[in-house]
């Protein structure tokens, strides 16, 4: 659920991000997870959405802040284990922290796992010395016995370490003041490799000095020419204008180097340098760290409930429900009462309007049309989003996604796919879009454009609510805690349904289009953290909440205005929506639904947001209906329509299952760039989502 | 006693002795620390079986058990025989 202000605000630049006019321009590194945007936000007061898994932050993202006079350009770059791409986040850290042209970087660390933080850290050493270590999380490791010696780093490291907890704003202060006071340095740390290394290294370095003229660190070209590291010498010549393996200074020299090494019997030099600099950060941190090496034991128990074959299922089903039925619970009162609230404010409107003497059509245009629209987006959204957001979000926090996304891996493999897709598809639930940005965490191309193409059946929160009125209203009735204990079950289904769905897509892709065996991932499992309640809060309803729901109110109106013209536009003694309407009604019909139901989807094709609001202008159009739009009025006005059980399971399963909105489907053609995998996008779902509604409108007619 | 780390019972550690692997894993592995001489501790392990939860240099990375397979690992007990 990656969808914030910050990704669209007008603070933030995603994914271009050229060094601006900022006095001081700093990169933010480290590992996945390690906190980059906890401290970019501590550092620029944005709202860059953080979560407790690896590869929350897809996007770059970059951010100022003012100090003492000057202004600090912060670039938070996608989380990496390596300068040695892996994956498209990697790639895009490791050209920027190479080639992005930043004064400085920072370094974060997960002050609990150094050594393998330190890997990275001495990696960035290689390229730059203009490098300040945070060493961030201080307060887990302490809690775990752990203790870090900054000074004693900082003496080794020969650049300026802070100690942090980021969430807790500790050290904030210190890193601001230590990157005013950076001084920009000839050298730091340096690991060295076997003298027959290092050799060869210490020859091209000196060629490339002359030749890459401060653009790039000499020694680091010097080992990625060695190692022949395509992607960064690929980025490098683009930036630098020319290829270092091509000029006649280097390329001779670098044919003989690797002869001489191969002559020494060093093979594998990659994993020799690995090896080596794991060397390094050990020695390091056996000066540096002291306190226990193991696993938490209490954190152990909690993952083997988790994980267990006996809970580990049942105990993300239970705990999904129990989410449902406290959003169901909870919103059902506020809802009401917010409706009520709208309509005793449009009967003012329409008072008003009135005795101002507008026109007639211009009146229920905007009450008809676009208050009711209105006020139905608000009070059925705005309820269960502010419950359900803060819920997830502090599940999220926890660290729970990842183990989720560890007990699914085995079936995501025998489809053919990668358990990460259980983290897109989390994403997905609050927006598809988001999650189809998100499949970037994917490391493999085949199994990301899986992932990308399945992304849709995870219902966003603009199908949420479609699936919510209409479960309460016609599966189970309003009221009592058993029914809403009922509905969070029957909506536990439905996303199980999704899930399975997916599941299914995603072995057909495999087995067809996409043919191939599932890839070797690498999945972390980060240690539980306890959440920041009133954070999350805050954070959930004012970054999470609103935002979603002034996009559904922005398109909402306009919208609500559309419906009403096509209601109310008449071709040959028939409104537009009834023309429509009718056309599809067969096809409708077939499907378990009405040419009405496909009518809302079709129309709600810019926003799902909108297609209960569409339902309701389109049957109160046809003149059959008087009254609210609240939920019982809702119930009535539908059965009113013909509206059976069977009606109401075709439409939800078809709201699971259907084409995403336009800003997906834009989103996927940009994710993928391809007009083939974006179409197909569209279509799977809706051609499975037919099938099932077909299969279950037939044993509709057969049992009722 | 040598042992592909998938082979590792629960809750016992060792140290690695190398990965049987090229390729993108293999730099993966290694950039995740699995290199020779560090000490691996199986956690646990996902419903099925498969993949099972190691602790490496004090970070717990999920591997599948063909993937683990390809790391070579000595048991911990027998470091002492």
């Amino acid at each position: 659920m990656g969808l914030t202000r910050l990704s669209v605000g007008k603070n933030a630049a995603g994914g271009d991000v050229s060094v601006g006019t900022a006095d001081v321009t700093a990169a933010l590194a480290g590992n996945p997870n390690v906190g980059k945007s906890t401290v970019f936000n501590g550092l620029t007061g944005l709202h860059q959405h953080t979560g407790n898994w690896s590869g929350k932050t897809v996007v770059t993202a970059a951010g100022t802040y003012k100090y003492k006079g000057k202004t600090y350009r912060l670039v938070d770059i996608p989380g990496a284990y390596s300068l040695r791409a892996g994956s498209a986040e990697e790639e895009a850290a490791r050209d920027f922290i190479a080639l992005g042209g930043a004064d400085l970087v920072i370094a974060v660390a997960d002050a609990g796992a150094l050594e393998r933080n330190l890997n990275l850290t001495l990696q960035i050493l290689e390229v730059t010395p203009n490098v300040i270590l945070a060493v961030n999380l201080l307060d887990e490791a302490e809690r775990r016995g752990v203790r870090v010696d900054t000074k004693a780093l900082s003496e080794a490291l020969g650049i300026p370490v802070v100690g942090m907890a980021a969430r807790r704003g500790r050290g904030l202060e210190d890193l601001r003041r230590e990157t005013a006071a950076f001084q920009k340095r000839p050298y730091a740390y340096t690991v060295r490799y076997d003298p027959a290394i290092e050799r060869e290294v210490n020859e091209l370095e000196l060629r490339l000095e002359n030749i890459l003229d401060g653009r790039l660190n000499p020694r680091f070209a010097a080992l990625k020419l060695l190692e022949d590291d395509k992607g960064l010498l690929d980025a490098a010549a683009e930036k630098l204008g020319f290829d270092m393996r091509e000029h006649p200074d280097i390329e001779p020299l670098l044919s003989e180097s690797r002869r001489r090494l191969a002559e020494a019997g060093v093979d594998r030099l990659t994993d020799r340098l690995i090896e080596r600099v794991y060397r390094c950060a050990g020695e390091i941190c056996a000066q540096c760290v002291s306190g226990p090496a193991g696993y938490d034991r209490r954190q152990l128990r909690l993952d083997r409930l988790l994980t267990r074959r006996l809970t580990g299922i049942p105990v993300m089903l239970l705990l999904m429900a129990l989410i449902f039925f406290l959003t169901l619970k909870g919103a059902n009162g506020p809802s009401d009462w917010l409706y009520a609230l709208f309509e005793r404010l449009g009967d003012a409107m329409s008072r008003g309007l009135r005795a101002l003497g507008a026109p007639a059509a211009l009146h229920d245009a905007l009450v008809l049309g676009v208050w009711r629209v209105l006020s139905y987006v608000v009070s059925v959204m705005l309820p269960p989003m502010a419950i359900f957001f803060p819920l997830f979000t502090l599940l999220e926090d926890l660290g729970y996604l990842p183990r989720v996304a560890f007990d699914l891996d085995h079936s995501f493999k025998k489809a053919g796919a990668c358990g990460k897709q259980c983290l897109t598809m989390a994403m997905g639930l609050g927006c598809n879009a988001a999650g189809v940005v998100g499949c970037r965490i994917i490391d493999s191309k085949r199994e990301r454009l899986i992932a990308t193409v399945t992304n849709a059946l995870m219902p966003c929160n603009g199908r949420f609510p479609i699936l919510l009125s209409l479960i309460t209203v016609f599966m189970v009735g309003a009221g009592g805690w058993g029914r809403s204990l009922l509905a969070a079950g029957v909506l536990t289904l439905f996303i199980v349904a999704g899930v399975a769905a997916t599941l299914l897509l995603s072995r057909l892709l495999s087995r067809t289009l996409l043919k191939g065996e599932s890839s070797s991932p690498t999945l972390e499992l980060p240690p539980f953290r306890a959440p920041k309640v009133g954070e999350v809060l805050v954070r959930s309803l004012l970054d999470r909440t609103l935002f979603v729901l002034g996009r559904a109110a922005a398109v909402a109106a306009p919208a609500g205005l559309l419906i009403w013209l096509c209601a109310n536009v008449t071709v040959g003694g028939q409104s537009v929506l009834h023309l429509v309407t009718g056309f599809l009604d067969p096809v409708g019909r077939f499907l378990g639904m009405d040419g009405v139901i496909l009518t809302a989807f079709l129309l709600g094709l810019p926003a799902n947001e909108t297609v209960i609001p569409i339902l309701i202008m389109a049957y109160t159009a046809s003149g059959t209906f008087t009254g609210g739009a609240g939920l019982e009025d809702l119930r009535v006005m539908l059965a009113q329509n013909g509206w059976t059980l069977t009606t109401a399971v075709c439409t939800c399963l078809f709201t699971v299952m259907h084409w995403p909105c336009t800003t997906t489907l834009l989103t996927v053609k940009k994710e993928t760039g391809s007009v083939k995998w974006t179409v197909l996008a569209a279509l799977l779902p809706t051609a499975l989502g037919a099938v099932l509604c077909a299969i279950v409108a037939a044993l509709g007619r057969v049992v009722g | 006693m040598e042992l592909a780390l998938s082979a590792l019972p629960e809750g016992t550690a060792g140290v690695v002795e190398g990965i049987g692997r090229g390729g993108e894993l293999r730099a993966r592995l290694l950039d995740l620390g699995f290199t020779p001489g560090a000490r691996v501790e199986c956690l646990f392990a996902a419903p099925s079986g498969d993949p099972r939860a190691y602790l490496v240099r004090g970070s717990v990375i999920a591997l599948r058990g063909g993937d683990a397979a390809s790391i070579t690992v000595r048991r911990e007990a027998e470091a002492w025989d």
